[in-house]
């Protein structure tokens, strides 16, 4: 059983946390038994709203917020501030930025729409890559050897002031299936 | 700055939608607000077909353009096309972009108009009549034929038709395959190819979201125990995507039962490839490798490579499939532009039914619109349809059957942006006022067509659901056009 396998199987046991997570975004077909949900990777054993429970049962102090900076498809910057815990995807998505097309599968891993690309020296920081995330990059325009997935990256203190591109959209040139997504 | 500039270009618009209305220009934020709630749109665009590549059109427009009202017409009561038949119901995940699609269709600009079958109950002209643009994106309904001998025996089945099947396509109800069978062979290495694949051998549980519960039963009593997917090229030239290899190889209770020596020499090549390719076929190379023939899986999957479809042989009683004859090939050339070519050798499988999954394929809608017969497209150039006026393409019908929901979206994102470029270059006359769904609702009235509205799909979505809840399913559907309009119009 490779890592992942016993990963996902690991998480399954939090599949409830997980959906909650997710609810904000999701009202439809929802009842996958495996949820490949990973949220949150790095922090595969504590499901994600507990943690913004206890960040939430305290003052909210904007100490506490993370900067990222977005580099749009227009070349312009976008600088934003989002919760430790949350995914660069909720970033998005809680700040209504207006990346088209961004985030298609709601952060459950099944499209390569909130495709973003890094600095090498946040590329590092960023933590271990899953094989699903990696089988998702594959597909996706104008691949990087710094690319990753926004909704699988977990803003944390240590990120504070990342900047992050959106890659452009260009011309399908990749090998592909028959057409299933 | 940014703010500000979006602030800019949506009272420019606004002044532009305000010229289009004739309405004189008192006040800025009034109007601002007036267009927030009126139907102050002068420009139309109709989009022929409302799976994923009308609705990713259609949401572009509405979004770049403040003073367009996009109409999408299908043919079904129901929408979202592949979204609903094509995806997978383990798949559950990619059908999220549903919810997209139902903000785009709730859009104020936007509406809905299903049950009409354009290029028949309506023409593709008259669409152009009564739009400033019209855009097709009906997707690929036929399927290419193997075009060889047996191919219409009784268990022999298009891909297209199986996924329909399980996936409650009202055309493909009555298809009740056999099951009966042991070795199932599917032609064709794509996504669909392995999704079909799946749905044989995986656990009912995991299938158990919005596949039907006739399919459910048929796969429940289904003694298919083993699934060999057939390709005419090596694997150097597999089509499927790696998330669906990996899916095969992590099926509980199935063992990967490949042919070491199909792979003799690929793993000289790999450095040489691009990072999918690559990853592909080390995934490949790994199943090969960790194939242990002492396991106690029930059931067993594997590609079969160089091979290509020659006869479909049927049983003593010459009405069912009970072999297939294949071709043994050669490469000639290397990499994606090798061809297969025969060496003369044949071989006999034996399988008791047989899934054809070469390749879905677009069909002309309309005798007025031109249509690449060869390459069963709509001929085009950034999606403009060649030789036409007005007339867009996006999706299946522009670029053929391939890629995943993000090349839609990309494509059609690509078919808007030029639609936009060609009304501010004024290549489209937007000077003459377009009578838009008011003439088509009244020629569709005088010809018996009575269409179903988003908030009358919504009905049917609410009906299926409360039938999932039966089942213990997110949804169970309607299979029948009749019952889905009956519930759309209750």
């Amino acid at each position: 059983m490779s890592l992942s396998t016993t990963a996902r199987r690991l998480f399954n046991v939090s599949v409830s946390h997980c959906s909650l997570t997710l609810s904000r975004y999701t009202t439809t077909a929802k009842s996958s038994s495996k949820a490949i949900s990973l949220t949150c990777p790095s922090k595969l054993y504590i499901p994600r709203r507990e943690i913004s429970y206890s960040n939430v049962a305290g003052p909210l102090r904007s100490e506490n917020k993370v900067t990222v900076n977005f580099v749009n498809r227009d070349g312009e910057k976008i600088t934003v501030k989002g919760s430790p815990g949350d995914t660069l995807l909720d970033v998005v998505i809680d700040q209504n930025l207006d990346f088209d097309g961004f985030g298609a599968c709601e952060g459950t891993l099944a499209c390569s729409t909130c495709h973003l690309i890094f600095e090498e020296e946040v590329y590092k920081k960023l933590g271990p890559v899953t094989d699903e995330e990696m089988d998702m990059l594959d597909l996706a325009y104008g691949l990087t050897d710094t690319s990753r997935l926004g909704c699988q990256i977990c803003l944390s203190k240590s990120l504070d002031g990342m900047t992050a591109r959106v890659p452009e959209s260009v011309a399908d040139i990749r090998q592909s299936g028959d057409g299933s997504a | 700055m940014r703010n500000m500039k979006m602030h800019f270009a949506a009272i420019q618009r606004c002044l532009l939608v305000q010229q289009c209305m004739g309405t004189s220009s008192v006040n800025v934020f009034t109007s601002v607000r007036k267009l927030a709630s009126a139907t102050s749109t002068c420009l139309k665009v109709c989009i022929v077909g409302a799976g994923p590549a009308g609705f990713y059109t259609a949401q572009h427009l509405l979004k770049s353009r403040t003073d367009v009202q996009v109409d999408l017409y299908e043919r079904l009561p129901v929408p979202f096309g592949l979204v609903r038949f094509g995806v997978a119901p383990d798949h559950p995940e990619v059908k999220n972009v549903i919810n997209t699609f139902t903000q785009t269709a709730q859009h104020d600009r936007c509406s809905f108009y299903g049950n009409v079958n354009v290029g028949k109950d309506v023409s593709v002209q008259e669409l152009q009549q009564a739009y400033h643009a019209v855009v097709l994106s009906y997707g690929a309904e036929g399927n290419r034929k193997m075009g060889v001998t047996g191919e219409d025996l009784a268990g022999v089945y298009s891909a297209k038709d199986f996924v329909g099947w399980y996936n409650g396509l009202p055309c493909n109800k009555q298809l009740q395959p056999d099951l009966s069978c042991e070795t199932v062979v599917i032609l064709g290495q794509g996504n669909v190819a392995l999704d079909v694949a799946r749905v044989l051998l995986s656990p009912l549980d995991i299938l158990k979201t919005d596949i039907t519960q006739s399919a459910l039963q048929a796969l429940e009593a289904s003694k298919v125990r083993r699934v060999l997917v057939v390709g005419r090229r090596g694997p150097l030239q597999v089509a499927c995507t790696i998330k669906f290899l990996r899916e095969m190889l992590n099926l509980p209770d199935t063992r990967t039962e490949m042919l070491a020596s199909d792979f003799e020499g690929i793993s000289d090549t790999l450095k040489d490839l691009p990072r999918p390719r690559k990853r592909l076929t080390e995934l490949m190379l790994k199943a090969v490798k960790e194939a242990k023939e002492e396991t106690d899986a029930r059931k067993r999957w594997g590609f079969r490579f160089l091979r290509s479809p020659v006869e479909v042989l049927a049983g003593p009683d010459g009405a069912r499939a009970a072999a297939i004859r294949l071709a043994v090939n050669k490469l000639e050339g290397s990499g994606d532009a090798a061809r297969a070519v025969t060496t003369g050798q044949v071989e006999d499988v034996e399988c008791g039914m047989i899934i054809s999954s070469i390749g879905y394929k677009s069909l002309p809608i309309d005798s007025s619109v031109p249509f690449d017969l060869k390459r069963a497209i709509l001929p085009n150039n950034l999606g403009r349809v060649q030789d036409t006026s007005g007339l867009y393409c996006s999706g299946w019908v522009k670029r053929g059957p391939t890629g995943v929901i993000a090349t839609t979206m990309n494509d059609s994102f690509d078919t808007a942006r030029t639609l936009l470029q060609d009304m501010e270059s004024g290549v489209l006359d937007l000077s003459v006022s377009k009578a838009g769904s008011g003439a088509i609702s009244a020629l569709l009235g005088s010809r018996g067509v009575r269409v179903v509205s988003f908030p009358e799909w919504e009905k049917i979505n609410t009906e299926e659901v409360r039938r999932g809840e039966v089942n213990g399913k997110p949804r169970e559907k309607l299979l029948d056009v009749k019952e889905m309009l009956s519930v759309a119009w209750s």
